[in-house]
């Protein structure tokens, strides 16, 4: 059949370069193995090889710009283009769009591997054939992801150029000539509402160089042992280790961000899989550069070089399968789904795994190692302990992150922990003591061996600093976080204290180490963020505060559920449009909301803050909050659900942050009611739509009212009220008023599952003025979460300065040749 | 013996005692039944919503408190009591892990893991879906 209005050209251009990728990077891989060999023709094959890795370097980049292409376009014929963008979306989402699906993101990871293929070629000398062999081969694996080519019955990959009506080959409106002038072929699914963020616009491309780079020292590594070079790649590499350590931790703390800002986790790291997936790679690598560093100075630990390196890449590659094979499904919130290549996974794991570490078994004993014991007093002793602690803890976080595969493997029936957090967290928080604590003392140690005298002298001045700032962190901070005990408050208490010193040892050691000499300080200054980091988690998450218990005074008899904790309040608060409710230190307001305007899908909704006392000139603070939502985001959620990014207001000491966690329907909320004013006096009687209310007294005071901000000199009235609803549940509601330098304060009472809203205003000739609002719609509200977080800016400068440190190191070591 | 051995040692007693440490705290997936088994002890159960029973949550009366069915494959049901607003996605989700302890009869559910439509987006019975609903 001839279909009418299809683009086929495109897609087979764009299929055509995917085959080619695959293909020259086969070719690019068996020359520079030649090459590497050191055949007599060794050059002829090099140059072969070469021609062939920018043959693929090429077609990547017109698969890439094809895909672009589609999506620019809106070529709706292709399930690429359909599934993942939309007329609506705007421009900097369509490479988000590139990237939402698995084929994307693979080639993404393709592309920085040929750029870093290519910058190899130019800089690696005589280390270009057996290095380009490793990532020649990586971009081969890589690029059979993106073929979806069957060989006899095994689908090999999947081709991001099929059409739609080929993936859907069962749906008969595809039999018609003409769909493609159909309504429905005229627009996308569009992006993932979670994921229309400008993060998804930077995160995925810096983390994806950070997993392309760590192939670098990877590369280095399988083809020092392939060559029986044991010593010499082990300069070339520290910067690439370097650079690897940098951008893939950027990446992982871009990925935190995110999660803080946009997704409604409450928190920066939640000990998700597929954060821990990532995270693990990360320390390997600095294991790496640590040991790495100890054997350029003194000889040893080299074996355990080549050990950390090539688990790193390997460990990328697990991260690879486990966020991609589904297989983390029941306990990750976000990894991809299934997509039937489990297999080709795995088989791209083991391809890598057995030969990298076949060929580290049997060449290890071949690698030179250092037959004297370092001294305790050394350098190198306390960087080998710590890396190798480090590593230790990563192999805990996989063995937690791993309970799905085993499960999978042994048909076990294992979940992670009650308390998934703590399970890390107790374990890593020792670490940490340990790691801070050695990032200090050990910079204050040489080389070989250190004279105490030496040691004590260098080490005093930024002690007594630290202990002074730490000690007065710590009694004025008010750490009283009791939640696991004593025993882990200790921790905690050591913790900060031992980061707290990391940062001032480490800035010290830049002056009396160094003298000074910014050039060489990349190592401290990397050190120093490390240490801010560390301070800014553990001050943030052990002092956040949620501010949004539920104080509202909505408790009715018989819902608030008696299982509930006593001890761990709810933490979700009701907010009534126009009414003022206390929240932490501010009356909050929800004030309404509003549509973002073009191509911007969000509903905001203005929260108003204020803090001092109400209806005042003086005022100490003012302003609003705007958390958004996707609201009748119909197809991903039936027209009901809400999709919520947080909003916050940034102090310079701490984040007040706002999500929204619910919603009513928008078509109930128009409310047109007013007040009506009526005259009681005690022991009257007031019938409502749905029920009476008795008037029982006026009492002086608040009434046990905590939300009522008066001052000693005002006069405080309260008006005890009974409402008797029709299913014989009974509210207490008490409206108060606040007489205050001669004007009158009203804060009214609600009953929310009434409908009713109470004022009291004080007394006339008539009787007790009490003003009723029943609100003839369901009332608009919003459902919040609201937190305090303190010193959460330090983890986002700790970080910068870490990247800022690594990067650092690398120029200094590049400058030097 | 030289110093790395006994740092090696003690660095494998470390790992030993942490990873102990950490499977007396493991759970375990069950279903409905094996749950009511062992009232009180945190498990994880896989199931789907009960598109027939009610789901109970009104952010007016009180934002903390939702209440909905739930069924295993096994075709067991309980009530389960979650006390946070309703994920937005409950009523399309395809199935969920529950995470939480059996208290009578009412599964008391600390945490919700959905199996969404919005985060299967390429599945291609989502797909299907999707199309159709366009068509």
């Amino acid at each position: 059949m001839n279909f009418i209005g299809e683009n086929l050209l495109p897609g087979q251009l764009g299929h055509f370069c995917a085959v080619l990728s695959f293909a020259a990077s086969l070719v690019a891989m068996i020359a520079f193995f030649k090459s590497a060999k050191g055949a007599g023709d060794a050059d002829a094959w090099k140059r072969l090889g070469r021609i062939a890795f920018i043959t693929e370097v090429v077609a990547v980049l017109m698969v890439i710009g094809t895909i672009l292409y589609l999506l620019i376009a809106h070529e709706y014929e292709y399930y690429y283009a359909w599934n993942h963008s939309s007329n609506e979306m705007q421009a900097r989402f369509l490479v988000a769009a590139f990237w939402e699906s698995s084929e994307g993101s693979f080639l993404l990871w393709t592309f920085w591997n040929a750029v870093l293929g290519l910058i190899l070629m130019k800089t690696a000398g005589k280390w270009e054939a057996p290095v380009l062999t490793v990532i020649s081969f990586a971009q081969f694996c890589l690029a059979s992801m993106v073929l979806g080519i069957y060989f006899f019955d095994a689908k090999l990959g999947s081709n991001p150029f099929i059409l739609l009506r080929d993936f859907e080959v069962d749906a008969p409106i595809f039999k018609q000539a003409n769909y493609m002038s159909m309504a429905f072929m005229q627009d996308g699914r569009g992006l993932n509402p979670l994921l229309q963020n400008y993060w998804m616009v930077i995160h995925p491309p810096v983390l994806f160089l950070g997993f392309s780079a760590t192939i670098v020292p990877f590369a280095y590594a399988v083809a020092a042992l392939w060559k029986k070079q044991y010593t010499e790649w082990t300069k070339v590499v520290l910067p690439w280790a370097s650079f690897a350590a940098a951008v893939l931790g950027l990446g992982i703390m871009m990925g935190a961000a995110w999660a803080y800002e946009s997704l409604s986790f409450g928190g920066f790291w939640a000990w998700d899989p597929v954060e821990n997936a990532i995270l693990v790679p990360w320390i390997v690598m600095v294991c790496g550069i640590h040991t790495l560093l100890a054997y350029r100075s003194t000889g040893h630990s080299l074996r355990i070089t080549f050990a950390f390196f090539i688990l790193s890449f390997l460990l990328i590659l697990y991260s690879t399968f486990l966020t991609r094979s589904g297989i983390l499904g029941d306990t990750s919130v976000h990894s991809f789904t299934d997509l039937g290549m489990n297999t080709q996974l795995l088989i791209f794991l083991l391809v890598f795994v057995v030969p990298s570490l076949g060929l580290f078994i049997a060449r290890y004993k071949f690698v030179p190692a250092e037959k004297r014991e370092e001294a305790v007093s050394s350098r190198e002793f306390w960087m080998f302990v710590g890396a190798l602690l480090l590593f230790l803890s990563a192999l805990y976080i996989t063995s937690i992150t791993s309970i799905p595969v085993y499960n999978k493997v042994f048909g076990q029936k294992v979940a992670p922990p009650e308390d998934n957090l703590y399970a890390y967290n107790k374990v890593m928080i020792l670490v940490v003591i340990v790691i801070a604590a050695l990032t200090a003392i050990t910079q204050y140690l040489k080389y070989k061996q250190t004279s105490s005298a030496y040691f004590w002298k260098k080490m005093g001045v930024p002690a007594i600093i630290a202990l002074v700032a730490g000690g007065l962190i710590l009694y004025f901070g008010h750490f009283d976080y009791y939640k696991y005990g004593i025993g882990y408050l200790i921790a905690i208490y050591l913790a900060l204290f031992c980061s707290i010193y990391s940062v001032v040892a480490n800035a010290a050691y830049i002056w009396i180490g160094l003298k000074g000499k910014m050039k060489a300080a990349g190592a401290s200054v990397a050190h120093v963020g490390f240490g801010i980091l560390l301070m800014g988690v553990f001050i943030s998450t052990t002092k956040k505060k949620v501010i949004s218990e539920n104080t509202s005074g909505i408790s009715v008899p018989g819902i608030v559920d008696a299982k509930g904790k006593p001890e761990n309040p709810f933490e979700n608060l009701t907010l009534v449009k126009g009414l003022d409710f206390k929240m932490g230190d501010y009356r909050v307001t929800y004030v309404g909301d509003s549509a973002g305007g073009a191509k911007d899908a969000k509903q905001y909704y203005r929260l108003h803050f204020t803090k001092g006392e109400p209806n005042s000139q003086t005022l100490k603070e003012d302003f609003s909050i705007y958390p958004d939502a996707f609201v009748n985001v119909k197809e991903q959620s039936g027209g009901e659900g809400i999709i919520a990014n947080p909003d916050y207001k940034r102090y310079l000491d701490k984040d007040v942050f706002v999500y929204l966690t619910s919603l009513p329907n928008k078509a109930s909320t128009e409310d047109t009611s007013t007040f009506r004013e009526h005259s009681l006096k005690p022991g009257d009687t007031l019938f409502y739509s749905t029920g009476l209310m008795v008037f029982n007294h006026v009492v002086s005071g608040t009434d046990g009212r905590t939300d009522i901000m008066a001052g000693a000199g005002d006069s405080v009235f309260t008006a005890d009220i009974t409402v008797h609803a029709k299913d014989s549940t009974m509210y207490k509601a008490r409206p108060t008023l606040v007489v205050q330098r001669g004007r009158a304060l009203e804060f009214p009472d609600t009953v929310m599952s009434q409908s009713l809203v109470l004022k009291f205003s004080g007394a006339t000739k008539k009787g007790l003025s009490l003003k009723v609002k029943e609100s003839n719609a369901i009332m608009d509200y919003v459902t919040i979460k609201s937190y305090i977080f303190p010193y959460i800016n330090l983890v986002w400068l700790g970080t910068l300065v870490m990247v800022a440190g690594f990067l650092m190191s690398v120029v200094a070591r590049v400058r030097r040749g | 013996m030289k110093k790395i051995h006994i740092i090696l040692l003690i660095a494998i007693a470390i790992s030993i005692g942490a990873l102990i440490s950490l499977t007396g705290n493991l759970s375990s997936y069950d279903n409905i039944a094996s749950a009511r088994n062992k009232p009180g002890k945190f498990v994880h159960i896989i199931a789907r919503l009960d598109k027939t029973k009610p789901i109970v949550y009104d952010a007016l009366k009180d934002p903390n408190f939702l209440s909905f069915y739930a069924v295993d494959s096994l075709g067991n049901q309980t009530q389960v009591v979650y006390h946070n607003p309703k994920p937005a996605d409950l009523e399309t989700s395809e199935r969920v892990v529950l995470q939480g302890e059996m208290q009578g009869n009412v599964f008391n559910c600390k945490d919700i893991l959905l199996k969404c439509p919005s985060k299967y987006k390429d599945e291609k019975s989502q797909v299907d879906k999707s199309l159709k609903a366009k068509i």
